[in-house]
């Protein structure tokens, strides 16, 4: 099956933004890959071996974490894997929100920090 | 160096002051060159933070994931995103810091003053993982587009 790896990991592949490996399952392929590629684990997996909250992987368009066989969900030859890094920010940080929350509780009406 | 059309650079811009006062966000396809990252397209993206879009954004991985299939079908790469800050400044937050898992691709980042853009910076984001990761940053060079020159 097909596993395609977004920029950022490509410099782990040789380059590779797209890589074929052998696998019955999710998870086998995905060992196959770090297998190859052994770099890559530690950009996938945290030192307990979870999937870094972080990394989404979908085959094809549904997100593994939220198939009823997870990493043991079979596939096919057809099947794709897609490895993709969330992208989310904003121009708060905590603190500042936490600040607004506790005005928003006690400060009066209509007052800004 | 972030090379950028002038057309983009403006639709960026246009897409912050659109969203205004929520946040708005995109993808930035093209190719990484050893001068930088050349964005050859824009493609805009919903910000699925509706809860709190004045100061948060997030791109849904669907959306992610069809663009990359976008950019793979039109032969370029992700090689950034973008987002505005409304009244805030242009600089990157420690929220987008914690956030940034894209290593070598520029974070865009434009400031909108009461629904007007003001400063667009670029940030790269450089590093080998998490643990090294860091905010650089990267000057924007807009290109004129054949037809302004």
């Amino acid at each position: 099956m097909k596993i395609h790896i977004p920029t950022p990991l490509r410099a782990y592949t040789g380059g590779e933004q797209t890589v074929g490996v052998p696998g019955a399952t999710v998870g086998q392929a995905l060992q196959e890959l770090t297998t190859a590629f052994p770099e890559l684990r530690q950009h996938l997996y945290t030192g307990e071996g979870k999937l870094r909250s972080f990394v989404n992987i979908y085959l094809n368009d549904d997100d593994i974490r939220y198939l009823p066989q997870k990493e043991s969900t079979p596939v096919g030859e057809s099947d794709e894997l897609t490895v993709i890094p969330s992208i989310a920010g904003g121009c708060e940080d905590g603190a500042a929100d936490a600040l607004h929350a506790i005005c928003n509780y006690f400060c009066p009406k209509g007052a800004k920090l | 160096m972030l090379h950028l059309s002038h057309a983009d650079y403006a639709a960026l811009r246009a897409h912050g002051e659109e969203t205004y006062p929520h946040e708005c966000c995109g993808v930035l396809l093209g190719k990484a060159s050893p001068d930088g990252n050349r964005v050859r397209q824009i493609v805009r993206a919903g910000n699925t933070r509706t809860d709190s879009a004045h100061n948060r954004y997030n791109i849904a991985p669907e959306e992610l994931i069809r663009t990359q299939r976008q950019a793979r079908t039109l032969g370029l790469d992700i090689v950034g995103f973008y987002h505005s800050h409304p009244d805030c400044p242009a600089q990157w937050s420690q929220t987008d810091y914690n956030e940034a898992h894209w290593l070598g691709c520029s974070y865009v980042i434009t400031r909108v003053d009461q629904g007007k853009a003001a400063i667009t910076n670029s940030f790269l984001l450089t590093g080998t993982g998490e643990e090294d990761k860091a905010f650089r940053d990267e000057p924007i060079e807009i290109e004129l587009d054949s037809t302004e020159s």
